[in-house]
């Protein structure tokens, strides 16, 4: 455990409505948060999920550009995301985001994150992410659940490596 | 926001803007109608209201006091709404716990 380990992710989504918002802190300065966002070395290290290769094909982090990157997953299974940077700059980074797996295109997602310095060279981040429906917020909250439960497995087959 | 008709689970019945309202006032403390109307300056049918769609899905429960009625909110069922989000929380937090390591070199490299 990390000497951060104190720090949590805090989502809420309140039923009904299109939105959801993702609130966590950093025992850092929020210059740092900024150039971990938008440094593409230090990007495809976090950004993916555990597990998965991260392959970030574009990444053009500045007002009108772009970005897309896929998942890959052991198995050989692509997962692709793109979407477009609207505003970056230290206090304020605002993306279009849309999954490509999805069975029907143009399902968007506006997410706005807000860096925020705290006293202590600490940072709060909080993101707004507004879908197109509460069905597709749902859809998107219901798909964690789905990820959630492989990596119950996937800890499972490591307990079971290890009897 | 759309009224939802009908009331059956926790999750329509905390959709409603008025009725989380109604939970946020009472917190952890065991009110009768009365004080919750003086908590929240709403007429007294409006809080009734309310709070009869809470009990019904049971994020209220009721104990009655003499000619008093008590209400408590009931937090167990408040659960099935916390879990709901639980995995996707716990998602953006192993991500962001990678990133506090990032953050943690890049304070050294400085």
């Amino acid at each position: 455990m990390s000497a951060s380990a104190k720090n949590k992710t805090t989502i809420t989504a309140e039923p009904g409505v299109q939105e959801l918002f993702i609130t966590r802190e950093f025992d850092a300065p929020r210059e740092l948060v900024y150039k971990a966002h938008t440094d593409p070395k230090l990007y495809v290290q976090w950004l993916g999920p555990r597990g998965y290769e991260m392959v970030l094909e574009t990444f053009e982090p500045h007002s009108g550009g772009g970005y897309r990157y896929i998942h890959k997953d052991k198995d050989g299974n692509e997962f692709g995301f793109h979407g477009v940077f609207h505003e970056i700059s230290e206090g304020l980074l605002i993306q279009t985001f849309e999954f490509e797996g999805l069975p029907e295109r143009g399902h968007v997602v506006l997410d706005t994150m807000r860096l925020e310095s705290l006293p202590g060279n600490r940072t709060r981040a909080t993101i707004q992410s507004v879908y197109q429906s509460v069905s597709d917020r749902d859809g998107m909250i219901q798909s964690g659940m789905e990820r959630g439960v492989n990596e119950g497995y996937e800890s499972l087959d490591e307990l079971l490596a290890k009897m | 926001m759309a009224r939802t008709p009908t009331t059956h689970d926790p999750f329509n019945a905390v959709a409603e803007p008025k009725r989380r309202r109604v939970l946020e006032v009472m917190g952890v403390k065991e009110l009768s109608v009365n004080e919750i109307v003086a908590l929240l300056g709403w007429t007294q049918p409006m809080v009734s209201k309310h709070l009869g769609v809470l009990k019904q899905v049971g994020l209220v429960s009721e104990r009655r006091v003499g000619r008093q009625r008590l209400y408590r909110v009931n937090a167990s069922q408040l659960r099935p709404i916390y879990e709901w989000v639980a995995p996707f929380e716990r998602i953006w937090n192993e991500r962001f716990d990678r990133l506090d390591e990032i953050l943690e070199q890049m304070k050294k490299e400085k």
